[in-house]
């Protein structure tokens, strides 16, 4: 090999491993983490690149429309199940079939399987937490005009999925105080996994 | 440009521009220009075909590349997901064409330049990222699998490997640690979950503990060297390596670090599965499994060597043997594998048989750095009960017939 040829060769090789020791960057406070590689590996970072722009609190509202378990990230507003009965049959049963049961996109509420088979799963015997039920639809339906539904049908329609469930009665307001205190059939029968490697089989 | 137009059309006079475009049955290639006049390389039919290529000088240089039009590699569509054909594929990368897709409200457009990524909840300064922005950070490349955790079929003889499984792919991905964006908005330390919000229509929506995010994960925007493709998040994704394909949110817009899980859809009435009577939730591992995609279904065997091949992985690190039986799982074989083998990664296997016309099942069985090995079928039954669902990794078998036919072992 020509001399001016490897001398090239090891400066491209070198120069980037000696970029975290000539000290520039120098993290002040690595940050706490729970893997020790992060630490090592970012220790050659500045304590921020500056780059993105901070979060205003009405645009994080905007976008901040998760509802969790706790009720956090409920609207306003209320609703009841006779309410929602006629919003579902205009909005809902073309694919969730009359009454939540046995539409082609699949029931939402439980009925008896016919004999021999297996009951399918819905609101009433699968999903822990009543919440969901205002996140997802609100999110994520009618499929056809993901959403388009206001704070105000969106409860009235959980009201009704609930009450078809016979989860609630009736007459239930269901609000942003009422809502996450809703006990679901299948709540206890959710496990985390705990599977953690290792021969058995789980 | 202009140039080389003129150039094509004194090469290749006989190829009318009606040629060029049409055709069902098309092979070779030429290059045509596009309403954009744009230069690109586009499939000749069979019938154009030079009798002998040495004679007739070739196309030139495209803008874009080709696959050979003799070759019919194809996606499995269905209304919501799209199957790999791992019977088709070499080696250890997924081309990005044929990487599995699966969505909940189809696949979004999104305008790369008005694409934001917002992170908020627990943190000391919430932020707001251009993808310019994540383009910017320091950068982290990573060969590795993503599996849908729905991906298992058995119930009849004639399904290939793209049936059976073909809702894992494999890519280098590019993007920034995510760890790196924690470091950049101060996660605060009561933050233990975050939520992942994807901008499709389904706004769809996972939660994370802030572990996986500090460990590995990846906010990705390119995929084997480009962009993402739109069916794999673009123009930005979070990757979670070893992890159900579910929680690798496509389309990625939100993350809220927080002190509790979301309890989304995604995470109670779909992607649980029914263990001995109750529903087990968060499996975010994937686990370890091997599958024999040469000789498959409908492939056809005959009499003498037969190089056995197929795919391993585990999402729980390195896969550390497969083992081949050829005679219905009475003995097993340690196959070889292919270097690289890379930490939760798909794995080249093969195992060289000699086939005597004899009837017989062949299969495959990995085993990971964890000591996990692949279970049969009834196995899994018996430890879960018979509802099936997510996280079915159960050994593939094919059986080969005195013909050399080959046809997938319906479980039972
Ligand atoms: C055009 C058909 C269509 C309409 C109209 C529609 N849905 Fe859906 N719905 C679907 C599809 C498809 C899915 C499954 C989406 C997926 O797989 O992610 C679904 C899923 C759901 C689920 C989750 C089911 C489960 O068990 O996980 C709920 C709840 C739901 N829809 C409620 C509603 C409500 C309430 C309305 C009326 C406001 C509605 N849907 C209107 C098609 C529709």
């Amino acid at each position: 090999m020509p001399k001016t040829l490897s001398r090239v060769l090891l400066t491209v090789v070198l120069l980037p491993l000696l970029i975290p020791t000539l000290g520039v960057f120098h993290a002040e406070n690595p940050p706490q983490t729970p893997s020790q590689n992060i630490a090592s590996d970012t220790a050659h970072f500045p304590r921020s690149f500056g780059l993105g722009r901070v979060a205003t609190q009405v645009e994080i509202k905007k976008l901040d429309i998760d509802v969790r378990p706790d009720g956090k990230g409920l609207p306003i507003g209320s609703g009841i199940s006779a309410k929602g009965k006629s919003i579902f049959e205009l909005k809902c049963a073309p694919c969730h079939g009359i009454g939540g049961v046995g539409g082609p996109n699949g029931s939402l509420v439980s009925s008896v399987p016919a004999a021999g088979k297996r009951p399918e799963r819905t609101i009433g015997n699968y999903w822990p937490y009543a919440t969901t039920v205002f996140d997802y639809v609100r999110r994520a339906m009618p499929f056809n005009a993901p959403g388009s539904l206001t704070d105000e049908e969106v409860y009235h329609l959980t009201a009704y999925l609930l009450h078809a469930n016979k989860i609630i009665d009736e007459t239930t307001v269901i609000d942003a105080k009422s809502l996450p205190k809703v006990v679901m059939p299948a709540h206890q029968l959710f496990i985390p996994d705990n599977r953690k490697g290792g021969p058995e089989i789980k | 440009m202009k140039n080389k137009l003129i150039e094509i059309g004194q090469i290749a006079p006989k190829f009318s521009r009606r040629k060029l475009l049409g055709g069902a049955a098309t092979a070779a290639v030429a290059i045509v220009q596009t309403a954009q006049g744009k230069n690109l390389q586009q499939a000749i039919t069979v019938g154009d075909l030079p009798d002998d290529p040495t004679k007739v000088v070739g196309t030139l240089a495209g803008e874009v590349g080709t696959r050979s039009s003799f070759e019919k590699l194809v996606k499995k569509p269905s209304d919501i997901s799209s199957r790999s054909p791992l019977q088709d594929f070499y080696g250890m990368i997924t081309p990005s064409d044929l990487h599995f897709e699966r969505h909940h409200a189809g696949v979004p457009t999104i305008d790369p330049n008005k694409h934001e990524l917002l992170i908020h909840g627990l943190v000391e300064k919430p932020l707001v990222f251009k993808l310019s922005d994540l383009k910017r950070f320091p950068s982290v490349s990573r060969i590795a699998f993503l599996e849908c955790s729905g991906n298992y079929r058995t119930g009849k003889e004639t399904l290939s490997p793209q049936e059976i499984c073909g809702l894992t792919s494999q890519s280098e991905w590019t993007g920034v640690k995510l760890s790196t964006l924690f470091r950049e908005v101060g996660v605060k330390p009561n933050a233990s979950w975050f939520l992942a919000e994807g901008g499709d229509a389904a706004v769809m929506t996972r939660s994370i503990p802030v572990k996986k995010g500090w460990d590995d994960a990846i906010i990705a925007y390119a995929q084997n060297g480009e962009a993402l493709r739109p069916e794999q998040g673009y123009p930005v994704r979070l990757f979670l390596p070893g992890w159900e394909g579910n929680t690798s949110v496509k389309w990625l817009r939100r993350l809220e670090l927080s002190d509790a899980p979301f309890m989304t859809r995604e995470e109670t009435s779909k992607y649980t599965e029914s263990v001995n009577g109750k529903i087990r939730q968060f499996s975010f591992d994937i686990d370890a499994r091997s599958i024999i995609t040469y000789p498959s279904y409908p492939q056809r065997i005959e009499k003498g060597w037969v190089e056995i091949r197929g795919l391993a992985w585990s999402g729980r690190g390195k896969v550390v043997q497969v083992e081949v039986s050829t005679n219905a799982g009475k003995s097993w074989q340690l196959a070889r594998l292919q270097e690289p083998i890379l930490d939760k990664a798909h794995v080249q296997f093969r195992y060289l048989w000699e086939w005597k016309g004899e009837s017989t099942e062949i299969m495959s069985r990995v085993t990971d750095e964890t000591g996990y090995v692949q279970p049969t079928y009834q196995q899994l039954i018996a430890a879960r009960g018979a509802d099936g669902g997510y996280h079915f990794n159960a050994i593939a078998s094919w059986q080969i017939k005195p013909d050399g036919a080959v046809l997938h072992k319906p479980e039972k």
